[in-house]
């Protein structure tokens, strides 16, 4: 096999393997959709009738983003529990695979949250147009690819609870501007494209610098 | 990593610091391949640090360390299992085979399984097992790849007298086929097949 092609075994059998765990433990994806779900409800009982539509697309964001931290929070959990990272760190694998396949996973619960949040959010507040969900998306991969590198370090913390919403929210403005603006402005595609470049300018550098986050 | 010809690992006025607090004092040693090095001391004299330090989870404030062979050569057991909790014994013996380009990896885990008296648990959960029943499992894991270098920290930790008589053939097995680092409070258990001794203060 080739070396990509075993790159890619490795990071499919690490997602897997989160993706199991998560169907056996539930303790991960319920939170983060009752999360999004009573937040959104809160926010639509809790602002007046004829809220503006751009303000409303702040409290989408606001949902999501807070939703990830939920997710991300739990990410490495597994791996803490047991010293499973230890385990990872040792094998011979490209270590970036391990982030990875941990951001894959990770995207998969948040995308299945969103796939709850955004009808949700057409039902009780405004439409949704196809660029606000692109939007949503290439937002997602970056929140991921960033938030699990930052989740990572973070859990070799001691104070983890605090740390990774102090590191992750700074770094996550960005994907809020670019959200929002796929979702309000008339030039919706100029924020998709601010949002692609984040999404690869962050998974370049988290890809890279993944192996001195978990190595001494 | 390179070390001198027929040795397995050099390590010369090895220091390691957290912080201000000094875990590993200025230590030098060497094993040959397929030696056995009992490392035995007084608890936090460094045992585990040294360890750490050998298989690459952590690395030397002063001193050098070489460590022969690459990372697939290696095989480790140390306080904690590296497990997942929520897998079975087989599915995490299947993930990190795997990982460890381990052939005919389904095989191998099971005829571990087998030897180390875990096969009618291998559908069962980490989470479910004993701490002794743990340690066999870790010692699975760090047997899967056929590693050349075995480091055990306090393996007998937690293991009834028949997981310890078992681990006692094992290690009687590796003596002469692989170079082996072995920590203990009990170092009489296995003195007679320690080709080498370091004793931290």
């Amino acid at each position: 096999m080739s070396g990509i092609a075993l790159y890619a075994t490795d990071v499919i059998a690490l997602a897997r393997k989160d993706l199991r765990l998560e169907l056996r433990a539930r303790d991960t994806l319920p939170a983060m959709l009752l999360f999004v779900l009573s937040t959104l409800a809160v926010f639509h009982f809790a602002l007046p009738a004829g809220t503006d539509r751009d303000a409303a697309y702040g409290l989408l964001w606001i949902a999501i983003i807070f939703t990830a931290l939920l997710g991300l929070a739990r990410a490495w959990a597994p791996e803490r529990e047991g010293g499973a990272l230890d385990g990872l760190v040792l094998a011979p694998c490209d270590r970036s695979a391990i982030w990875l396949g941990k951001s894959l996973a990770t995207l998969a619960f948040l995308g299945a949250a969103e796939l709850v949040a955004v009808p949700a959010f057409a039902l009780f507040f405004a439409p949704v147009d196809l660029v606000a969900v692109a939007g949503v998306a290439l937002a997602s991969i970056g929140i991921c690819a960033v938030g699990s590198l930052l989740a990572a370090m973070a859990a070799a913390s001691r104070g983890r609870e605090v740390i990774l919403p102090l590191l992750f929210l700074p770094l996550a403005i960005p994907l809020v501007v670019g959200g929002v603006g796929a979702g309000i402005s008339p030039n919706g595609a100029t924020y998709l494209s601010f949002l692609g470049l984040y999404d690869l300018v962050f998974a370049i550098l988290a890809w890279a610098t993944f192996e001195y986050v978990v190595t001494e | 990593m390179t070390t001198a010809p027929g040795h397995a690992i050099v390590g010369e006025s090895v220091e390691k610091r957290y912080g201000r607090k000094r875990a590993l004092r200025g230590v030098s040693f060497t094993l040959p391949r397929q030696g056995f090095l009992l490392v035995t001391g007084p608890n936090g004299s460094g045992k585990t640090t040294l360890l750490r330090l050998l298989v690459g989870l952590a690395v030397p404030t002063k001193g050098n360390l070489s460590v022969e062979g690459e990372r697939s050569a290696l095989g480790y057991v140390g306080h904690e299992p590296l497990l997942y909790r929520e897998l079975t014994a087989f599915e995490n013996l299947d993930l990190f085979g795997r990982l460890y380009r381990v052939p005919e990896r389904r095989e191998r885990s099971g005829m571990l399984l087998e030897r180390f008296g875990l096969w009618e648990v291998r559908a069962d959960r980490v989470s479910t097992f004993s701490r002794g029943m743990t340690q066999r499992l870790a010692l699975c894991r760090a047997l899967l790849h056929d590693p050349a270098l075995v480091v055990l920290d306090e393996p007998f930790t937690a293991l009834d007298e028949d997981g310890s008589a078992l681990l006692d053939r094992e290690l009687a097995a590796m003596s002469g086929e692989r170079t082996v680092v072995l920590s203990t409070h009990d170092p009489g258990r296995v003195a007679s097949l320690a080709t080498h001794r370091l004793v931290l203060a």
